[in-house]
């Protein structure tokens, strides 16, 4: 394709330098009908209903808290996802959601093929959507490429303008939703049209949209070709038992064209129509093998499917299938398709563990945490007595939606004082904490002890008037100085 | 086939003597380093026009902001920027945040400023920031002293620990030249040949046998006659020290300048009599009380001690009553401290090398701090 410079026209090619490089062919994705077409659409409805309609969809959660379902808010800073709420100290299931989605990628790719790309990337389903708004409006393959090639008529520049009109409106409705996971929904839409929004907001709006226009309208395969990693490196999760998107070499060739009628000895069963590259959005042969700019989309399965039909053959000329099955149909043999392999049993595993551990993170994380910092300088003070004192910096996360008083106690001293260093008259079992807060408390913990050596101590907190609400951390109580 | 028509473009060039790779199936550019062919895989060429817009976009870059460099420093950008403003502009806006709180903290009195959360946090944060500028030099970043310097984090103090004895102490200074300085001279018992060597060593066995140092039990008694006559006067009859005269308390664990036997007989033998400057003149008043609550919340007694005792919460201490601590410091006394007493050991002048820095210092921070009050 457009890596290919021989392809580069000639009348054109007189460029000086950007002669060296590759031009990018046009692509007039031809429409088709058929199960994974169907299968595309659907996968489109669904991810983009999900992404335009989930910012409002409500969650009650309480007086003072937001009623949005799916929400990060910045300036809290908390993200709320229906009945989970994720503090910035909780970034770890972030990182762990990264990870999962990662796995399976992986996991899915080694099973199935890039079906990722094919049918859930944003890229390919804001490219199917943009796609579809210009055939809409332009007409199917011959009438766009008749259209774009042809001079500028009136009815050129009013289905070429109508077309990016609409397309600039799906960016900027696209644009516009990614802001309001950031902001309470109906409150943004409405300042929105009351021309009140922030230069912040409207900048992410502006940036996002010219990206899904350019992204969508213009890089299209582009993308997926060029830029995006994954592409590259998902051929290392591939091996003989992938899906792929495969072309049956020994039944289609010799190919050639075929008249109604004719023999079909002695000959292969592709007829030559080019279907399968008029319809693939990335503008491939698929009949030349796997390659990398194939995003297993299955649009050439439906196009050559249709033709068989047409001529009474049987289906699957171009089909999903793996590079065994096929190698063993060749010989004529038959070969099940092994979907547990050592490389799906491991990423499945993986993943099992994974979402097993986030999972229990995520049932059991307490609905308080304690963060303990010890003072570094001093380490610690040696009191007139003869006690040893040490300073903590602790801070009290009070998740709960109710304002809470906490009390403290020390694990592993005999004796051991606690005194907090707060304005007013408070002591260690006074700690008042707001619902949905942090609240930091310089504490001094002093105990008569030997000074031989530092010991590991437990500081606990238990919430007063509810003791099921606790927490512990185990810090240092250090009584000399380590030289 | 190696005929090159100068009209042809590189790639026409190419065309006319194609080789395809085998093994990739990749067209070769033509290049060829001992049987080693490129291939041909282009870049796409809207890459160059990126590539050609950021080179566009950099050429904005150099007018909106400072980039060539000219005699003399650089050219200064359209839009006037440097990161110097910038400073300027956030240090303002720090100002201004620091008037809102500063206006209440002038009027309020240590004990409200005690009970009110946010005027407290702002006390120590502030006093916090003043003393790692200020008293860190002698004291350490966190207050943990050194041999000579006093450790504000404990809960011993020369010269008293309450708010107000704080503030005295950090307003007029120690030892200093100032009226309402805190005052007090210990005498140098050998050196001045008040006491002979062998009445000094008795001294310091009494004095170590409170805290069960290494002393010699059997001139305990001696000592404490000694003690009793020259001694009390200002350390008091139970050696537990007066803070009004900055007195140490002499039965505790807390030794300033080392509790060891040599130590405590350089201590008699040569006094002791470190000094602090007075900030009243350096600092202005808001800072000064800053740094008061920041030391009282460090180490600092409360007001009632009796209390305070009551009080669980607190640290229970046996001897509380007293509250003081050694003689105050002198950097230049450490140097003389590991040699054997006698006529070598020469007497620090410590006045004058830390005044002179502690000023320079002083200077500095008074100048930035100057737009401060407009």
């Amino acid at each position: 394709m457009s890596a290919n410079p021989t392809k580069t026209d000639p009348a054109k090619a007189n460029q000086g330098l950007l002669g060296y490089f590759a031009k990018q062919d046009r692509i007039y994705p031809k429409r088709v009908w058929g199960k994974y077409r169907k299968l595309k659409w659907v996968a489109m409805i669904v991810t983009l209903g999900i992404y335009y309609l989930a910012p409002f969809i409500r969650w009650d959660r309480g007086p003072n808290l937001p009623d949005q379902a799916i929400l990060i808010d910045l300036q809290g800073p908390r993200a709320y996802w229906f009945w989970i709420e994720i503090w910035p100290q909780e970034v770890y299931i972030l990182t762990g959601i990264l990870i999962l989605a990662a796995i399976a990628l992986f996991f899915i790719t080694s099973l199935f093929g890039r079906v990722w790309c094919g049918y859930f990337c944003p890229q390919t389903v804001w490219t199917d959507l943009f796609i579809w708004v210009e055939r809409i409006i332009q007409g199917d393959r011959n009438a766009r490429k008749r259209l774009r090639e042809g001079p500028w008529t009136w009815t050129k520049i009013r289905k070429v303008t109508l077309t990016h009109i609409i397309w600039l409106v799906i960016a900027w409705c696209t644009a516009g939703s990614f802001v309001l996971y950031f902001n309470d929904a109906p409150t943004l839409v409405r300042s929105f049209f009351e021309f009140d929004v922030s230069p912040t907001v409207l900048g992410f709006i502006a940036g996002l949209t010219f990206s899904t226009y350019l992204m969508a309208g213009f890089a299209r395969e582009q993308v997926c070709t060029y830029m995006c990693p994954y592409a590259r490196f998902q051929s290392a999760m591939f091996d003989k038992d992938t899906l792929i998107i495969g072309y049956d070499v020994e039944r289609g060739e010799p190919r050639g064209k075929h008249k109604k009628g004719e023999s079909w000895e002695g000959r292969g069963h592709c007829i030559d129509c080019t279907a399968c590259v008029q319809v693939c959005p990335t503008g491939i042969d698929i009949r030349e093998g796997l390659q990398m700019e194939c995003i297993a989309c299955g649009l050439c399965v439906d196009a050559c499917n249709d033709i068989m039909d047409k001529i009474d053959l049987p289906r699957g000329l171009i089909r999903y299938d793996t590079t065994h099955h096929m190698e063993a149909k060749e010989k004529g043999g038959e070969e099940q398709f092994r979907f547990w392999r050592p490389r799906t049993i491991y990423y499945g595993l993986i993943l099992a563990v994974v979402g097993a551990v986030m999972l229990s993170a995520l049932i059991f994380r307490s609905p308080v945490e304690l963060h303990v910092l010890r003072d570094r300088n001093p380490l610690y003070v040696q009191l007139s007595s003869g006690m040893i004192r040490n300073g903590y910096v602790i801070k009290i996360l009070n998740k709960t939606h109710q304002h809470r008083v906490y009390g403290l106690s020390v694990e592993g001293l005999d004796n051991a004082t606690i005194d907090v260093k707060a304005a007013g008259d408070i002591d260690s079992q006074s700690l008042y904490v707001p619902a949905d807060s942090v609240g930091s408390y310089h504490i001094y913990i002093s105990a008569d002890v030997d000074p031989a050596s530092p010991r590991d101590i437990q500081i606990r907190l238990k919430a007063t008037e509810d003791s099921s609400i606790k927490e512990s951390t185990d810090t240092v109580f250090i009584t000399r100085q380590e030289r | 086939m190696s005929e090159n028509k100068p009209d042809k473009t590189p790639l026409e060039d190419h065309e006319s003597r194609k080789h395809v790779d085998e093994v990739s199936g990749v067209e070769t550019t033509g290049h060829s380093w001992d049987g080693l062919r490129e291939l041909n895989n282009p870049l796409p060429r809207w890459w160059v026009w990126i590539f050609l817009i950021t080179i566009i976009w950099s050429i904005g870059y150099f007018i909106i902001y400072p980039a060539w460099p000219v005699p003399g420093g650089a050219t200064e950008g359209v839009i006037g920027y440097t990161q110097y403003k910038e400073l300027e502009d956030s240090q303002r806006e720090i100002r201004t945040r620091q008037q809102a709180y500063l206006e209440d903290f002038e009027g309020a009195s240590y004990e409200e400023i005690l009970n009110d959360a946010e005027l407290y946090n702002f006390a120590v944060s502030g006093g916090a920031a003043a003393f790692k500028e200020n008293c860190a030099a002698c004291h350490g970043t966190g207050a943990q002293g050194g041999k000579g310097y006093p450790n504000l984090n404990d809960d011993d103090w020369l010269w008293g620990g309450q708010l107000d004895e704080i503030h005295q102490t950090l307003l007029y200074g120690i030892r200093t030249d100032s009226l309402d300085s805190r005052m007090s001279l210990m005498p140098a018992f050998g050196k001045d040949e008040i006491l002979e060597k062998d009445e000094i060593n008795a001294v310091v066995d009494y004095v170590l046998s409170f805290s069960a140092g290494d002393h010699d039990t059997t001139r305990v008694s001696e000592g404490r006659i000694i003690f009793q006559k020259q001694c009390a006067t200002c350390h008091g009859n139970d050696a537990k020290g007066d803070q009004s005269k900055g007195a140490p308390n002499l039965t505790d664990k807390i030794w300033l300048y080392g509790g060891d036997r040599e130590t405590v007989y350089d201590t008699v033998y040569y006094a002791r009599s470190g000094m602090m400057p007075s900030w009243g003149n350096r600092l202005d008043e808001n800072t000064i009380r800053q740094l008061t609550i920041y030391l009282h919340q460090l180490g600092g007694v409360e007001e009632s001690e009796a209390e305070a005792e009551q009080d669980g919460d607190v640290l229970e201490l046996p001897d509380k009553g007293l509250y003081d601590d050694a003689p105050p410091e002198s950097p230049e006394y450490e140097k003389t401290q590991n040699l054997p007493s006698g006529e070598e050991a020469v007497a620090p002048q410590p006045e004058a090398p830390v005044a002179r820095e502690e000023t320079e210092q002083e200077t500095a921070v008074s100048d930035e701090r100057e737009p401060d009050k407009d």
